[in-house]
């Protein structure tokens, strides 16, 4: 969503200059078309002021690194930011030395920054954004383990032969446990539950499935 | 707290201008008590109230790092 509005000046550049210093932008920002045409007119008789309006182009992705900036500096920590954007999602990368303050306890403040950056950007944004935002390669590493902790569970739902319940999960993390049990012939996984107790269920496969 | 809450807060709302916070502290206890522009309020605390639940987490994180706890009190929650 872009913010829009109007102004006039004695010329079209002095209304665009009134509009960079109103909104603090640079004028490579803006974006205007005239409503009307300046008149000198004779004597001051008649004369018409220009009338422009004026758009203020906002990316959301630099809004909300812009954020996520002050954020980590609010919270006494020195660190840059660093953002990557591919096809499938924008990914955001705090980068400095001992950042365990901000990743917190199985991931919960990374999570928190992550939730609020995206709400900020998805308030100016037409279409959705999903940033990711990590620090330390935690989002790899908790992948990894979760990895892992599939494979150790699907193992024991077929020794066991029985169903296993999961601990609950956000969305992005169920996804990694079906994603890793896919390919795997002898177990099924859903989800079961309303959020915030959202878990994979792990069973053993039907007969069908296994052959 | 307070000046970090108010980063936290000001670019989720549209009305910036009417967050109204009160901070208090007692033993290392520290209370905020926010209000927001009505229209404002289901964005701060978000489907779920995730939203809220961030801003909580974050101002502990700095509480903690401080050796303080912080509690935060949407006012309007309650009537």
């Amino acid at each position: 969503m872009d913010q829009s509005m109007k102004v006039s000046g004695k010329t079209v550049e002095e209304a665009l200059d009134t509009a960079v210093r109103e909104w603090e932008t640079t004028i490579g920002r803006i974006e205007y078309h005239v409503l009307e045409q300046p008149r000198k007119g004779f004597l001051g008789i008649g004369a018409k002021q220009a009338s422009i309006e004026v758009f203020l182009r906002i990316d959301p992705v630099e809004e909300a690194a812009a954020y996520l900036k002050d954020l980590v500096q609010a919270m006494n920590i020195e660190a840059e930011v660093e953002v990557k954007i591919s096809r499938k999602h924008t990914m955001m990368e705090i980068k400095g030395s001992s950042l365990g303050l901000l990743i917190g306890k199985r991931g919960k403040t990374l999570d928190a920054l992550q939730h609020l950056t995206n709400t900020a950007a998805n308030k100016y944004a037409d279409a959705k954004q999903h940033i990711i935002i990590d620090a330390e390669n935690y989002r790899g590493k908790r992948k990894e383990s979760l990895q892992r902790f599939a494979e150790r569970m699907a193992g024991k739902a077929i020794r066991e032969n029985g169903t296993i319940k999961l601990e609950p999960m956000d969305a992005a993390e169920r996804k990694i446990i079906h994603q890793t049990l896919h390919q795997h012939k002898n177990v099924e996984t859903t989800s079961s539950g309303k959020e915030p107790r959202r878990h994979v269920v792990i069973t053993p496969a039907a007969k069908e499935k296994q052959k | 707290m307070k000046s970090f809450a108010y980063i936290i807060l000001e670019r989720i709302v549209d009305y910036p201008d009417d967050i109204d916070m009160t901070e208090s502290e007692e033993n290392g206890r520290v209370l905020l008590e926010v209000r927001v522009h009505p229209e404002d309020a289901g964005k701060v605390i978000g489907r779920q109230g995730k939203t809220i639940q961030a801003v909580r987490t974050l101002l502990q994180a700095k509480a903690s790092a401080e050796g303080k706890n912080v509690r935060l009190t949407l006012l309007n929650d309650q009537k």
